[in-house]
């Protein structure tokens, strides 16, 4: 009847504790906690730091309170740079979530009714997420050349000569077409999870609702998609995340710049260049960028939680 | 047997501490962002080093892209090398305005007073009026071009901004793209400017800027930028999505007749294409009595780091930077233009180069207007780019340049 005595609150029976399991628990928790307060908790409380001060180069110059906030967010030119970034933030999420998380589930849909060729897609599809983002930069980069490029040249071919163009030096389709080069590197993940959400649905469920309804799009819409919300939450957040995170594609495809002239601008882009400077145009300034960053970071991390809470919430209610 | 053995190593140990440190030994590394270079800066190395016993120089090269992060992080954590290649003007600035670089005097690097101002400028911390680094090469902005395609087309070297146009006209028609330039790349927007537009502005121009007297809406400089976008009609089809590697690859295989750059590009293309018949000139003005001028800036230097263990060694290798001996070795094996006097150069096409430097204007944004946000690079860049694509006119280009620039210069604010 051992399991029936209270609990002993004696200091000893503490100590024991600490030098048993607890020990072994504190041996496991100790080693990650301190490589993330030194390699992300502590990076991030110093960009905010930075943001509190003037730099001078590589040098720290005076508290100047909120100055580079104010700078980056409402003094002209820099307002103007970081808004039309943002604005191009916006665009990409929101037509990532349409063509991206869209033909993600339309996909998965098809895969999951195994339509014909479904094994061979499954593997097609989720191909291009596996490679480099800098290999998919460049081969896009070839593929829109506006001499040589397969896009021009395949259009020429086809008689469409008028329609051949400098896609990525183009004003009107050069953010279009980093989207696109985007969502066809990436179109399988969301793929793959709408898909795992899709095999978890028990079977005698969709029977049942089968019985109901003739109608396919009723059952996707009554049946299927509540049933695989935790699935949209997860490729939800993540695209809002990695459209306002946006950097690598952009900084191969059209560089630090956001070419041509701030086009094809983002937040990443802008704040890689303030921060680190770019050695062809521009002067760094540390300031200005660590503001940038935590902007970001607040504005990603914010809205990213409610969002999370609220999908959630979603997932409970059905 | 085992004791023997034991004894022998303590004693061997006891030696090797005991043994005196030579004091004369200065150990020294060197910092740069030329990993393509190494061979000839080992070489130049092994020269200072047999003149100057006791000092041995580890020389260490970075990725160009990366080398300003890198240094900059290991200066402020006090581990930078004690002698390094520093950038110049603005990002220059970055790096001795916090203090880090040994200031130099003329009693520690004689060569400096020979050195032309132009080239001391670039390496000069304008707030103490100080210099810190041996400036090492300069780079000039013209037009180069296939001297193949140029004689089998019968065509000669533009006097006038018209013949340079009927150039132009004459090597389209002939199948191939006149110029090799692209605009996809923000900075290329820049040296285009500089390479086209020069002598059509006029040296009076820059001066005036420089000296506050003018800004760039002035009309000479507005004509300047016309003559750029009246040019870009013979650039490649789609030469809004075309970037700087693209260009280089147009000219460097043939297909294209000119390339408006930087002196820089030669040593690419020999390398690239090594029959390609090279030759340069300067784009000429509207009139064939207009001088011809190209754009010139300094490209870096040698610096010390100020919390070095050996500055006096470090200042005997500064030193030696500045001698035409040096100076030879530079311009002969690396291919580039040292500004020092009295330096020969063996190679023609760089000779040619450094004819035409005697007719330079500054590569003005970034000598003068690249040490605040939004620096001048960052605006003339946009703005050129959007003026080619069609998208705004030269006036208004101009105008929204030296607003950017009038936000914190006051010369600007009128």
């Amino acid at each position: 009847m051992t399991h029936s005595l209270p609990p002993d609150p004696s200091p000893a029976r503490l100590r024991l504790r600490l030098t048993g399991r607890g020990l072994w628990i504190t041996f496991l928790l100790v080693p990650p906690m301190v490589v993330m307060a030194m390699f992300v908790v502590y990076p991030i409380l110093s960009a905010l730091a930075f943001a509190f001060f003037d730099w001078q180069g590589l040098r720290r110059g005076e508290f100047v309170g909120l100055a580079n906030f104010y700078k980056v967010l409402f003094q002209e030119p820099f307002a103007s740079t970081t808004w039309n970034a943002f604005r191009h933030n916006v665009i990409v999420f929101l037509t990532l979530m349409v063509v991206q998380n869209g033909l993600g589930f339309v996909l998965a849909y098809a895969l999951w009714r195994e339509l014909p060729g479904a094994r061979f897609h499954r593997i097609a599809v989720f191909l291009p997420v596996v490679l480099s983002t800098v290999i998919i930069g460049y081969l896009w980069k070839l593929f829109f050349h506006p001499i040589f490029g397969a896009v021009n040249q395949t259009l020429r071919a086809i008689g469409l000569d008028g329609w051949a163009q400098p896609w990525l030096g183009n004003p009107d389709t050069a953010l279009p077409a980093l989207i696109f080069v985007n969502a066809w590197a990436w179109v399988g993940f969301p793929t793959l999870v709408f898909l795992a959400g899709l095999q978890r649905i028990p079977t005698e469920l969709l029977d049942a609702a089968r019985m109901e309804t003739d109608s396919e799009l009723t059952l996707i819409r009554r049946v299927i998609w509540p049933l695989i919300a935790p699935s949209t939450t997860i490729c939800f957040v993540l695209l809002f995340i990695g459209s306002f995170n946006w950097f690598e594609l952009p900084y191969i495809m059209v560089g630090l710049d956001g070419s041509p002239f701030g086009n094809t601008d983002v937040l990443g882009l802008y704040f890689y260049r303030t921060a680190f400077g770019n050695q062809s145009a521009g002067v760094q300034d540390f300031g200005m960028g660590s503001a940038l960053a935590v902007l970001m970071f607040l504005f990603i991390a914010v809205v990213a939680t409610l969002w999370t809470l609220h999908l959630r919430k979603k997932e409970i209610e059905l | 047997m085992l004791q023997s053995i034991t004894k022998a190593a303590l004693l061997l140990t006891a030696a090797t501490i005991a043994a005196p440190i030579p004091v004369s030994a200065q150990d020294l590394t060197f910092w740069s962002w030329r990993q393509e270079d190494r061979a000839v800066y080992e070489d130049i190395i092994a020269t200072f080093e047999a003149a100057n016993p006791g000092i041995n120089i580890t020389f260490e090269a970075f990725e160009a892209a990366s080398y300003a992060t890198v240094l900059s992080t290991a200066l402020a954590g006090e581990t930078g090398p004690d002698l390094m290649m520093v950038r110049a003007y603005g990002a220059f600035e970055a790096v001795a305005g916090a203090g880090y670089l040994l200031p130099l005097t003329t009693a520690d690097v004689p060569g400096l007073a020979n050195l032309p101002a132009a080239a001391l400028t670039a390496q000069t911390l304008r707030a103490d009026q100080q210099v810190y680094g041996v400036p090492f090469a300069s780079q000039t902005m013209l037009v180069i071009y296939n001297k193949g395609i140029y004689a089998e087309l019968g065509l000669s070297v533009p006097q006038t901004m018209d013949e340079l146009l009927a150039n132009a006209e004459a090597i389209k028609a002939s199948g191939r793209f006149a110029f090799a330039n692209g605009t996809a790349t923000a900075w290329q927007n820049e040296t285009i400017v500089s390479a086209l537009g020069s002598s059509t502005v006029g040296a009076d121009f820059f001066a005036e800027v420089q000296a506050g007297t003018a800004d760039f809406t002035d009309p000479r400089y507005v004509a300047g930028l016309e003559r750029v976008q009246q040019i870009s009609a013979y650039f490649p089809d789609g030469f809004t999505g075309l970037d700087y590697p693209s260009s280089q690859q147009l000219f460097a295989s043939g297909l294209a007749a000119m390339f408006a750059g930087g002196s820089f590009e030669l040593a690419n293309f020999r390398s690239q294409n090594p029959d390609l018949d090279l030759g340069i000139f300067a784009a000429p003005g509207m009139a064939a009595d207009d001088t011809k001028l190209v754009g010139l800036f300094f490209d870096g230097g040698y610096a010390g780091n100020a919390r070095t263990a050996h500055p006096e060694a470090v200042k005997k290798f500064l030193a030696f930077t500045a001698t035409p001996e040096f100076g030879n070795v530079f311009s002969n094996r690396l291919r580039n233009i040292s500004p020092i006097p009295g330096v020969v150069i063996e190679d023609a096409l760089l000779q040619n180069v450094a004819d035409l430097n005697q007719n330079a204007v500054p590569y003005i944004m970034l000598t003068n207007f690249r040490y605040q946000e939004p620096s001048g690079s960052v605006l003339l860049q946009a703005e050129v780019q959007k003026m080619l694509a069609g998208a705004t006119d030269a006036a208004s280009a101009a105008k929204a340049v030296t607003d950017g620039i009038a936000t914190y210069h006051t010369p600007f604010q009128k």
